[in-house]
């Protein structure tokens, strides 16, 4: 058997070509795609909190969420922070060269069992990304939803992603609060990490669903916060981050317990991280 | 036991070398580094065979290579744009049929393991599922079961034919072989003489005789059922893994490990992606780009193995990720004995730092 007979070939990834490139912060690039084969563009789909592996072909695969949502096809984005070999590799890359991406994996947010429900995001730094793909597919499809409240933080303003398009989010009718951790000059929004911001804001938990993402120890303090605030296990769904490999459930990197985060994840519900053996 | 063939010492050299222009058969053979015991070796004529001792290595990278190419790429320059790279994809490796000759039931049970995790799993591993089509399994009843053997205790035994294609039972003129499948019996075709009535009597004794060979005290069943109520005992998972040095030769000589890593390799504009294994008991394993690490220590690492292999595992896939070949514990440095720390998950007895 040769290598071209080998039907669904999970490790070959799509070949993609970096159409524009966003300097987001000063360690985050966000980069827009385009396949190369038009079948893939037609048949391609996914649904938000799905993510992909992006690769630096020669250097490595990385996973990043999938932060464009499925209702706007012309391009796929992928923010990427700064941190190691292939996310230094890909920074490096130009428009129009070729990436590749193996994409959609694992599994997403229960977007249905949203509609007609009130939704608050909590989100902090790079986190943002996997909040972002919902949060355009609800503003896409605005009337579903009733109030949107996103809370936004990060180290200071210019760690903030997506500045950009925080005009037309709160032209959606999105009560957007942005915090930073300390006093900066010309900053004048809210001050202070986000768990205590969500403290001050209490969003009501009625007939609200939250979702949060960012730094480990912000999503514990967040849930903590959330929970203080009345929001019962199932009305809370964070995204989890572990280092993958394969992303399809074989290397065994990314297990908690008989959990795989490449394939039962990477969204999970305050139920299901009660279930997980504590390994976080 | 119909369909039986017979394989005398003297003959059996032709047998693999006739087999070996065929497909490419895997055999124990002593090597000048591992003069004690055998190590599983594709077959060259003139080798020097050995069926008796435990082999060091299972034959698991026959299916499951220690290193693989998954992808080969050429990068190409953009003859319009300079900056703009783009990528080609280049010519695909050919799979070789293979067969395994003369492994020991566990190691047989063993590719059952990697059965349900690469083809029943959430994806099918296409490279695998190749590999796996075009191979037989033929392993022999093991007459002499050694100190690390604990396959009793996971469920199989000595002479368990689970898992192969055909069984050998060595006599004292030679082999008699079983075909066990379909693949096994087609297999026979190639060894033309069949067993006395008195060879086929004695494979029967040594058949029953190491069937009961291994004593490997109860079934870790029940032991295992207790591995969540240990889980966040962190002073247990610290005495239990006290002497552990992380070497990772458990892993690696274990026929049922299957964990792996990508990486990418390149010369000049060529490339490829590599699969090769690696082993949840290094620390760079679970490291995050972040700097996290949900396994910091030896000791949540070994616990991730052994609840891979004892819990995890079985409860998806309806059984242990062992196989009770031993060698984890034959051949760690420290004598490190998985078994011991499952037995003791479901001991009363407190462990203090």
């Amino acid at each position: 058997m040769t290598r071209t007979q080998l039907k669904e070939h999970p490790y070959r990834p799509h070949l993609a070509v970096i159409k524009e490139i966003i300097q987001e912060t000063p360690t985050i690039r966000t980069f827009r795609l385009t396949w190369k084969d038009p079948a893939v563009s037609a048949h391609f789909s996914f649904q938000p909190g799905q993510v992909g592996q992006l690769s630096a072909f020669g250097v490595g695969e990385s996973t990043f969420v999938i932060n464009s949502p499925p209702t706007r096809r012309e391009y796929l984005q992928f923010s990427v922070m700064r941190t190691g070999e292939v996310t230094r590799a890909l920074h490096q890359l130009n428009v129009g060269d070729t990436v590749g991406v193996r994409a959609p994996l694992g599994n997403s947010f229960p977007y249905t069992s949203m509609k007609g429900r009130d939704i608050l995001f909590i989100g902090g730094g790079i986190g943002m990304a996997p909040l972002r793909t919902l949060l355009l597919t609800m503003i896409d499809n605005r009337a579903d939803f009733g109030d949107i409240t996103v809370i936004y933080g990060a180290r200071s303003p210019e760690d903030l992603c997506y500045r950009y398009e925080f005009d037309a989010w709160r032209a959606a009718r999105v009560n957007l609060v942005l915090t930073v951790d300390r006093e900066f000059p010309g900053w004048t929004e809210r001050v202070g990490f986000v768990p205590t911001i969500l403290a001050e804001e209490a969003p009501n938990p009625y007939n609200r669903v939250a979702i949060t993402c960012g730094p480990p120890i912000m999503i514990k303090f967040v849930l903590a916060g959330l929970r203080e605030l009345g929001y019962e296990d199932d009305q809370i769904y964070t995204t989890l981050e572990r280092r993958m490999k394969c992303g399809i459930g074989l290397c065994g990197r990314c297990n908690i317990g008989g959990t795989y985060v490449c394939v039962d994840g990477p969204v999970f519900s305050g139920t299901a991280l009660r279930a997980m053996p504590p390994e976080l | 036991m119909n369909n039986a063939s017979f394989v005398s010492h003297a003959e059996l050299a032709d047998l693999l070398r006739r087999l070996s222009e065929q497909a490419e058969v895997w055999v124990p053979t002593r090597q000048a580094m591992t003069p004690h015991r055998p190590m599983f070796r594709p077959f060259q004529a003139g080798m020097d065979l050995d069926f008796q001792p435990m082999p060091v290595t299972s034959a698991k990278g026959v299916l499951f290579p220690q290193g693989e190419e998954l992808l080969k790429f050429r990068k190409e320059k953009s003859l319009s744009e300079a900056t703009v790279t783009t990528l080609l994809w280049e010519d695909p490796a050919v799979f070789r049929p293979t067969i395994v000759f003369g492994c020991r039931p566990c190691d047989a049970r063993g590719f059952l393991v990697f059965d349900r995790a690469f083809l029943q799993g959430s994806f099918v591993d296409p490279f695998y599922k190749a590999r796996r089509d075009k191979n037989l399994v033929v392993s022999m009843v093991c007459p002499e079961p050694d100190a690390a053997c604990f396959c009793g205790a996971v469920g199989s035994h000595p002479a368990d034919t689970e898992g192969s294609d055909v069984q050998m039972i060595p006599v004292k003129e030679g082999y008699v072989l079983h075909g066990l499948t379909e693949k096994g019996q087609e297999f026979l075709k190639n060894v033309e003489n069949t067993p006395s009535q008195a060879q086929q009597e004695e494979a029967r004794q040594v058949w029953t005789s190491a069937q009961g060979s291994v004593d490997s005290g109860a079934s870790l069943t029940d032991d295992a059922q207790h591995f969540f109520k240990r889980f966040a005992d962190t002073a247990f998972w610290r005495f239990h893994t006290e002497r552990c040095l992380s070497c990772g030769v458990c892993t690696y000589l274990c026929p049922t490990c299957y964990c792996f890593t990508l990486t990418d390799e390149t010369n000049g504009v060529h490339g490829e992606r590599l699969r090769s294994w690696d082993a949840c008991m290094f620390h760079h394993f679970t490291q995050e780009a972040s700097g996290h690490n949900p396994r910091p220590t030896k000791a949540e690492r070994f616990r991730n193995r052994v609840g891979h292999k004892f819990s995890y595992f079985p409860e998806k896939h309806g059984r242990f990720a062992c196989c009770g070949c031993g060698r984890c514990l034959r051949h760690c440095p420290v004598g490190m004995d998985i078994r011991a720390i499952v037995r003791a998950l479901g001991e009363s007895e407190e462990v203090h730092d």
